[in-house]
Parts: structure tokens; sequence; C-alpha cells
């Protein structure tokens, strides 16, 4: 490659252009056929993906006290996660938990390279299990190719079609159980059987089967090389300090087939050349060509090069987990001497102390009122002046109850009207009333004065909640 | 997704830019022109399917095999609507709207309907949330959330208002009372004391206002004690009214006339409706 560059006169637009005619990329014109080679990082990528995925598949089937113990409900704007339940005000915690997710990915990421890519993205995951089905189906990338390449007969038939019906499977399971952390899982299972679901849910599980059929099925790498943003983003992430799959060139430069019996013309690396980690790797590219956009860091190919190392004899390692800095025979530094982790360590733990502070500061009940702003104020027929106040009131607890209406500040003498039976909020959702306060216009000597009023529970006055509001009177 | 990488051997319109930047003639990609012809058909089944195509002047179009309309569609929203408000408006079909007062959730169900009623009917007079209209003779209709009413604030007649309307009466005293005695009352009556003068009994002013002043609700005559004001609380303005009367058939005369609502525009649900919104405004009283 760079012999073709000294070719041109430095200075060269066109000689920029050179590079790339070495830079192959595969878009989908040649189906990726990676072998299944069993080794530690195969094990680790086999149970990393079940560990988190499993779970999406058969969390939704656990109940909580005769209810769905987490349910994202959408239909009623709450969320349940066993005794708790989060209203739509209390979402901002949801961004807090995002934050955490983002950074901690960007943590990882900035630690151990594209952790999430390799071994818990549910595109590799899917993949992976998609590929299985059809190694299991079909045999191995070499039946494959030659099944893909062989004319149309009985046995081709049979195993296409029962391969594609098992991805269906899978893909139509996937719909399903995404849907049923937003409804009621048996009741979903109910209305699915009996073909009686609303439109939004034929809508998702169809969107769902197509999406999972098409990227795990067909698309496969190509959603990681061309769809996904966080490939990108994880990639500008590492940098010398970053631990990744790495091919040591120091070692295995320069490369070429072993020669049984012969001496070797010219000194030679330990590399043989002979491919393994191309063919094992899930998205097909050459990790000996360096950290690149299509390597998901999954590990597949240490494992494949450590088998070979071990029949020819010579150290495990020669792809390996290293850092840049490593390869080039630099000191490794401690992860405090890497402030950008440090920076994404600080954020996660000032989000989560926010969630944990709003988990236990969620009040169980909220108050909001809004000042009638057509009459700003009323005079009555003895001379008071009376304000209308639009109450709104959120029970968040599980249990009806009736509220007591008080006010402090405001006017002097003021009456608080309208709510003298005290009125019943209803649980998980809001209750508005209307309150008046009248005052004696003797008493009014501001045209505005603040007035906080104070909802609390009849039966237990220790669940409350404030607002503050203004008092109208004439301009005096 | 296109099909070919190698550009090398795709043919060039012939024409060169700054040495080396040629023309392809080059296919468009494969998806393209699978989403352009996919584009294509729709339209024609577009076409097909739903109304499209004019055919004369005379306003006669294709009517589409789908049978869709706009006016069925909107229908179709309607009833949705119709079905929720169904089971509330069955029940306030037999109900006094004292026994819709008493049903919380049939209270803000009708307040909220009520809300838009008031603004297509009783708006224009008595202004948004009823805080009244005036004109150039001060207030022209009465204000509807304090709670001073002349025919009275219970739920019940505040039903019979809208239903049956109101006509003020109050005759006029310009060629009954001196000059003196007008101002006399005139200038009792805006200190809130009516009574304080002997002219108010001596002049029959007592015979629709009462002995105390305070009016009488069975016929609508004003409360003159308190400090709610239907018409001009001014001096000259009560001068005015008891010069010139209400609805007392001169051109000067000061109008009080609330229109009959039933069997009119409003179905009589609808006037229950209004007369609970009216008297949730803040000064609605007990039976």
């Amino acid at each position: 490659m760079n012999q073709e560059v000294d070719k041109k006169e430095p200075g060269e637009v066109t000689t920029l252009y050179n590079e790339f005619e070495a830079w192959t990329v595969n878009t989908g014109g040649q189906t990726i056929h990676a072998k299944r080679m069993p080794g530690f990082f195969r094990t680790f990528k086999d149970r990393a993906q079940l560990a988190l995925w499993l779970p999406f598949f058969l969390v939704p089937y656990l109940r909580w006290n005769g209810k769905q113990a987490i349910l994202l409900d959408v239909d009623h704007n709450q969320f349940h996660f066993f005794n708790l339940t989060v209203l739509p005000q209390d979402i901002w915690m949801l961004s807090l938990v995002l934050l955490v997710a983002a950074m901690t990915l960007f943590a990882v990421t900035s630690v151990a390279s594209r952790v999430w890519c390799g071994y818990f993205c549910f595109q590799t995951a899917w993949t992976d299990w998609f590929t299985l089905i059809e190694d299991k189906i079909e045999g191995n990338p070499t039946a494959r190719r030659k099944l893909d390449n062989a004319p149309w007969s009985f046995d081709k038939l049979k195993k296409k079609v029962l391969k594609h019906a098992a991805w269906m499977l899978i893909a139509l399971l996937t719909g399903i159980s995404f849907s049923i952390w937003f409804v009621d899982a048996f009741d979903y299972w109910n209305k699915l059987v009996h073909f009686h679901l609303p439109m939004v849910g034929w809508v998702v599980i169809t969107m769902f089967f197509f999406g999972t059929y098409i990227l795990a099925g067909f698309l496969r790498e190509q959603t990681c090389f061309w769809l996904c943003p966080y490939a990108r983003i994880q990639g500008v992430m590492s940098d010398n300090q970053t631990i990744l799959p790495t091919y040591d060139y120091t070692r295995g430069e320069p490369r070429g087939k072993i020669r049984r019996g012969g001496q070797a013309v010219a000194p030679q690396g330990d590399c043989i050349d002979c491919f393994q980690c191309v063919q094992v790797c899930p998205t097909g590219v050459d990790i000996r060509n360096g950290q690149q956009l299509g390597c998901i860091t999954c590990g597949l190919c240490i494992d494949a090069c450590d088998v070979v190392m071990d029949k020819i004899n010579k150290p495990r390692g020669l792809i390996r987990y290293a850092s840049l800095d490593e390869l080039s025979g630099m000191p490794a530094k401690k992860i405090y001497q890497h402030p950008r982790t440090l920076v994404y360590l600080s954020i996660i733990l000032l989000a989560l102390s926010g969630i944990v502070w709003g988990l236990t500061h969620m009040g169980s009940i909220t108050l909001k009122v809004v000042h009638e702003r057509q009459p700003l104020f009323v005079q009555m027929s003895d001379g008071s002046i009376q304000n209308k106040f639009d109450f709104k009131v959120l029970n968040k607890t599980d249990k009806d109850f009736r509220v007591k209406v008080t006010a402090e500040g405001g006017v002097k003498d003021q009456v608080i009207v309208g709510v003298e039976h005290d009125p019943m909020t209803h649980h998980g959702r809001g209750t508005s009333f209307t309150v008046f306060v009248k005052a004696p216009s003797a008493n009014i000597t501001q045209d505005v004065v603040p007035i906080q009023f104070r909802v609390s529970n009849v039966e237990d006055p220790d669940v409350f909640a404030e607002y503050t509001s203004k008092f109208y009177g004439p301009n005096k | 997704m296109s099909d070919k990488h190698d550009a090398s051997s795709v043919p060039t319109t012939g024409h060169v830019w700054d040495d080396d930047l040629g023309d392809y003639i080059n296919q468009p990609p494969k998806w393209w022109m699978l989403g352009l012809t996919v584009s294509a058909i729709w339209c024609v089944v577009y076409w097909l399917y739903y109304p499209a195509f004019p055919i004369s002047n005379a306003g006669y179009f294709t009517k589409g095999l789908g049978g869709w309309t706009a006016i069925g569609e909107m229908e179709a929203d309607k009833s949705v609507v119709d079905e929720v408000r169904g089971k509330f408006e069955a029940k306030l079909k037999d109900m006094t709207p004292a026994a819709i007062l008493a049903d919380s959730e049939l209270t803000e169900y009708v307040t909220r309907s009520g809300k838009v009623l008031f603004g297509d009917n009783c708006a224009a007079c008595h202004g948004t949330n009823g805080v009244g209209t005036h004109d150039k003779q001060g207030l022209f209709a009465p204000i509807l959330n304090d709670d001073d009413w002349l025919y009275g604030g219970t739920i019940d007649t505040i039903y019979e208002t809208i239903k049956g309307g109101r006509q003020g009466m109050m005759m006029a005293h310009a060629d009954m009372l001196s000059e003196a005695e007008i101002d006399t009352l005139a200038n009792a009556v805006a200190a809130g004391k009516p009574t304080s003068t002997p002219l108010f009994a001596e002049k029959g002013c007592t015979a629709c206002h009462g002995e105390d002043g305070k009016g009488m609700q069975a016929m609508g005559s004003a409360n003159l004690t308190d400090s709610v004001w239907r018409f001009d609380s001014s001096v000259e303005g009560i001068k005015y009214t008891i010069k010139h009367g209400v609805n007392a058939g001169t051109p000067e005369t000061r109008v009080a006339v609330m229109p009959v609502f039933e069997g009119g525009k409003l179905s009589d649900s609808e006037i229950k409706k209004l007369a609970v919104y009216v008297y949730k405004f803040g000064g609605g009283q007990a039976q």
C-alpha cells in the first residue's frame, strides 16, 4: 500500500485516493459465513448475551401482588416496578437512568473498547443466534457457501424453509416479548391468539417481526457498518490506553506460510497467515489491519489465533486484548491516570445519587394550583373579594382518599369556600376541583398577595403537598 | 446496495473537467429504481382507491373503490365521541339540575361541555366566565360569578332563568318625582342605605324593592343595600335609572332582557349543563 502511494509525487491530490484502492469494504455483496470455534471468548459471549437478553423474554411474565411485576403501562401512563409506581411527573428520573446507561457505555468503551457491541448488543446477539440456527441446519461455512451456490433441489428447499421458519419464529417471539413489557403479558397472549389485538399492537408486532428478521437474518454486520450510530460513536472513544483485541504486529510480522522441512528464506514472524482470525470473524474483518470500524471487539479471533498458536508451539496471545501503548512498549497507565474515565464515573455517580434522591423523595401526592385569570377577582354582595383557584391534585398512592384544603398567607380573615366536603382524590390519577377564597375588602392592603395552599390526606395529615399561588384584589 | 463498485469499467459521457473528473453514465442503484417503481404503482392504487379525478366541470369525479368520503370519516370520528358522551347524556336526560350538581362525576362532565355552550350562547352578553359586559350606560348584562342574584342563585332558579328568560321591569319616575326627591333617593341608594330617607317608603319604592330595600327575587327587583350593582353605581347613574326605569318603553330607558332559551337553540340537557356551569362560577346558592 505504501509503495503504491510512493509512486506518485507527494502533494498531488490524487495520491490521497490511492489508499482507498486498497480499502475494500463488504457492502453486503458477500454474505459473511463465520466459522464457530469454541474458546474462552466464545463462551463468554454466549453467556453474556444470554444473561442480558433471556430476561427480555422472561421477565414480563413475572407477577407481583397479582399484577405484572415490571410494566411500562403506556395505556395508563404509569410505570410499575414491583411495589413502586412511577407516574409521568417523576419521569425526569428516566432521563437520569438513560444518562447512567450512556455514561456506563462511554466509561466501559474508554477502558475496554466496544464491550457492548461484542458481547451484549441485541444486533450481535440476535445475529449470533440466527447464524447458530443457520449453522445447525445448513452446516459449516463451507457447506453453507456450497448450498448457496447449488441449484435448487428438494434438500436445499427443505433446509432453507426450515431455517427461515426458525428465524421467523424467533422474530415473532421478539415482537411479542417487546410488546408485553408495555401491556399485561397474559392478557396480550390471550388477545393475540384470539386475534383481538388493537391496531397499535399489530403494528408493533409486525414492525418487530420484520425488523428482527431482516436485521438479524440479512443485514447482520451491515447494520453495524452502516446503520448503527453507536458503532461510530464508540469507535472514536478508544485511545492509546484502551484495551481492545489487537494483533501484535511486532511479534507477528513479517507474516508468512509455515514451511515444513525447509529453512525459512527470511526471518519470519509468528503469524502464519492462516486466516483463521478472518474466518471466525462475525463481521468479516481482518484484525491484522489494526483496530477498525468493522471490528465489534468480540474476541472470537483471539480464540481462533490461540488454537493455532498452540498447534505450532508458539505462545498464545498473538492476537490479544492489549492497548496501543502496550504494543509500542509504553508502561500501562493506572485507571486514575485516565481523566476521561474518571469524568464518566463521576457523572454516573451524580446521576445515580439523583435517582436515589428522586426515589426516596417521591411524594405520594402532588398539587398544582392555577389562579383563574378572567376575572382575577370578583366583588361579592357583602363587599368582600373572592378569588377562584383550579386545583389539580395527583394521588400517587394506591388508595383513594379525601383531602383537606388549607391556606397560609393571603389576607386576614380569609375563608376557603367550595371544599367543605373534603374532595375525594382517586389513586393513580389526577383530580381537579375548584376552590374559592373570600376575604374582607377592608383587610386587603395590596393588589397581589402570595397565598400558600396545602392539601393533606384527611386520615393521614403527614401526606400533603403545597403550592404557592396569588390572591388578587382591587388596586388600592 | 449498488451493484458496481469498480468504477473503471463504467463508461463516461466523455466530458472531462480538471484533468480527471468524468461524468459516469451509470444506472441508479437497484433499490432506488425499486422505490421509484413501487411509488408509481402506489399512485395508481391511490387513484383507484380514493376519490381522485375530476371528470367534468359540473363537479363529477371518480368516487374511488374504497368508498371513502371526508364526511364519512368525520361521522365515524364523531360517533366515537358520541359513544363516550352517550352514557353521560343518557343520565342527564332524566335528572334535575340539582341532582346533576350532587353527582361530582356528572358535574365535571357538564362543566366541560358547559364551557363550550356558555362561550357559544351566553358569553356575548355575560362575558367569558360570566364577568359581565359593559356598554356606555354601564353594566349591560349581570356578572354571574358574584353571589348577588336578581332572580335567585339556587340551581333551580338559574335553570328557570335560562329556560324561560327574564325581563327586568322598573317604572320611569321622571314624571312622578321631583328632581330634589330623585336626588335624595339616589344619594341614599348610592350609600347603600335606601331606608335612611322616608321618601323610599312614601314614594312606593318598597312595593318592589321591599321594606328593607333588599329586593324581591320573585320579581327580580334589585337588592339596593349590597355592594353589587346591576347598572351604574354612581349617583348620576342611579338618578338615571330612577328617572327612566328599566324596560319602561321609552327610548332612554335601561334595557335588561334575558332571552328565552327553551325550545330554541338549546336542548333541555344543554340548559341543565349551563345551569350547573353558571352555578359553579362561584356564586351559586344552596337550595
